[in-house]
């Protein structure tokens, strides 16, 4: 690993997930062995195929897995030190961590106020209003819809659904695919106002991505998983330098006329 | 033919049709919350009734305290309900479930009747009972006042679901329990906190029907006659649970009007909410407000 990697590492581990099992209905083995370390304060991505155990790794951590008949079963999940591994949810809500699942799960009969009230469940302090502002701070469009929730945009609802992680005050948000179905210039803005979100509140933020060149622009680290292992890892420099990413997710590094070159599946297989 | 009956038997329809809407907001707050349907919903307004009763008669506590006293009780008593008997029947059948409903009524029933007797007993006079003459129909003060209760509940309900912290993580839940959970959400609280409200509500139904009627065990007759009242309303509306109560409130009366008119029949009181049951099913089964994909029983 170079120096960039090593001063990404010196920095306090805020979430340090070690070696994890996880399995669900008692018989299917989904991730077999994940170690991953996110430090306070960095965007740090987690890439991969489809069932690659990307969600996985983040409901093991938010607890929701327990809602899906999951249990991590072997291996440890450290937030600021403690053990959180099979937890109830709304522990982890509590203790600072916020998941923002797949696909823009608001509550659809709710007006966009409402669901950023919701948001701060856990809160029970004076200041909700103040953050609802803050909120529509960062997603001003949000501001002028008032009717029910479930009549907004798909990136409206993306928004509102960052939004309300960030009326938890959370020190960590799990951000499961912020960019699914959204417009090329959707997924911009939207990945612009997750990054001012990081620097501005200073949250740390764990982002599962299929978009690894947009992912890997806005992290400081990544991790690559196929079939519930973590294959790679590495600054999002090297990631974006190396190979194999480019040839896997980056939609191809040299010029790609025909699929004669493409490298073997064999290749792939290695990292295994 | 007798407009004047008929005009104070419509009146009578809306003044019993809003508890038959409280009661059915009760059900429907269980229902939505939970997805359980509650057959012993009706047994709530007989233990609050009763409990009351005993506290004014056999304790011979004053109205202020026995009233809130019950209320109090009821709080436990739902949530010890749900904790003790209906937590371990999570992820079970939805079949199960309603057999254990069923069971827990069949129990409050038969246990009532072995603590206070089979036959009616009239509550204490708490409150000075007369007629008032409004625009010519004889209203009983009782019931003037039962139908104030019963709006203040209404209103309470909405700003309740609108404004409040548990209100909002109540209808999170209703909506996806999933979503509600990665809010930080506790499910198991909430289940517990709606059996809690719908059993004092419901038994503050229980003692405002008790003090007008008497107790009986014919309380638990409503909540078998909320059955018609949620299907016309839609099993997961609170709005068509009192649009409901008000039309079967109405339409019992107005058929017992016509019974005693012309048909004859005798019992159309009783009988006619179960017709509208069956004619409804048959052409809009998921009632007036209610969402198209829910189970049907």
């Amino acid at each position: 690993m170079g120096e960039a990697v090593q001063s990404v590492k010196s920095k306090e581990v805020l979430l340090s997930i070690n070696n994890i099992e996880v399995v669900y209905d008692e018989v299917i083995l989904v991730l077999r062995g994940i170690s991953l370390d996110v430090p306070k304060g960095e965007i740090v991505t987690l890439l991969g195929p489809n069932g690659a155990g990307k969600s996985t790794t983040l409901k093991a951590i938010s607890g929701l897995l327990k809602t899906e008949d999951g249990e991590v079963t072997r291996g440890s999940i450290q937030f600021k030190g403690d053990s959180i591994s099979n937890r109830d949810p709304d522990e982890i809500v509590r203790r600072g961590i916020f998941q923002v699942m797949e696909g823009r799960r608001i509550v659809e009969d709710m007006t966009v106020i409402e669901n950023l009230r919701l948001g701060a469940y856990t809160r029970r302090d004076r200041e909700i209003n103040s953050d609802i502002e803050k909120v529509f701070h960062y997603f001003p469009r949000l501001k002028e819809r008032t009717g029910m929730a479930g009549y907004l945009s798909g990136g409206e609802q993306q928004m509102l659904a960052i939004g309300r992680s960030l009326m938890a005050r959370p020190e960590m948000i799990l951000l499961d695919e912020p960019s699914m179905g959204l417009s090329p210039l959707l997924v911009k803005e939207v990945f612009g106002i997750i990054r001012n979100i990081n620097r501005e509140q200073g949250i740390t933020m764990l982002l599962v991505e299929q978009n690894a060149n947009m992912a890997l622009h806005s992290a400081a680290y990544g991790y690559v998983m196929e079939s519930g292992k973590i294959v790679l890892d590495g600054t999002s420099e090297e990631l974006l330098s190396n190979e194999d990413m480019k040839e896997f997710y980056l939609s191809g590094g040299e010029d790609r006329k025909s699929f004669k070159n493409l490298k073997s599946y064999k290749r792939r297989k290695r990292w295994m | 033919m007798n407009f004047d009956l008929l005009i104070q038997l419509i009146v009578n329809g809306i003044i019993v049709g809003t508890l038959y809407g409280v009661v059915a907001m009760c059900f429907v707050l269980i229902y939505k919350s939970t997805k359980i349907v509650n057959f012993a919903q009706g047994e709530f307004l007989l233990i609050g009734a009763w409990t009351c009763w005993a506290l004014l008669v056999k304790f011979e506590l004053p109205f202020y305290v026995s009233f809130p006293l019950t209320l109090a009780f009821m709080v436990v008593f739902g949530i010890l309900l749900q904790v003790v008997v209906l937590r371990p029947m999570i992820g079970e059948p939805i079949i199960s479930v309603i057999m254990v409903t069923i069971g827990l009524s069949m129990f409050f029933q038969a246990l009532v009747a072995w603590i206070f007797g089979g036959y009616t007993k009239a509550y204490p006079k708490v409150f000075e009972t007369e007629s008032v003459n409004i625009l010519g129909l004889q209203i009983e003060s009782a019931y003037i006042m039962s139908m104030v209760i019963s709006l203040i509940i209404m209103i309470g309900f909405y700003y309740f679901f609108k404004y409040s912290r548990l209100g909002l993580a109540m209808r999170a839940t209703a909506f996806n329990q999933q979503i509600a959970q990665s809010l930080g959400i506790s499910v198991k609280h909430v289940f517990a906190a709606s059996w809690a409200i719908s059993a004092v509500v419901s038994a503050l139904a229980g003692v405002v029907i008790g003090m007008v009627n008497g107790v009986s065990s014919a309380l638990s007759f409503i909540g078998i006659k909320v059955f018609p009242v949620v299907i016309l309303g839609g099993l997961d509306s609170i709005i068509g649970s009192i649009a409901g109560g008000l039309i079967i409130g109405v339409l019992e009366n107005v058929a017992e009007f016509f019974d005693s008119q012309w048909l004859h029949i005798g019992n159309m009181y009783n009988i006619a909410p179960f017709y509208a049951l069956v004619i409804i099913l048959m052409i809009k089964p998921y009632g007036l407000f209610g969402t198209k994909d829910i189970e049907r029983i």
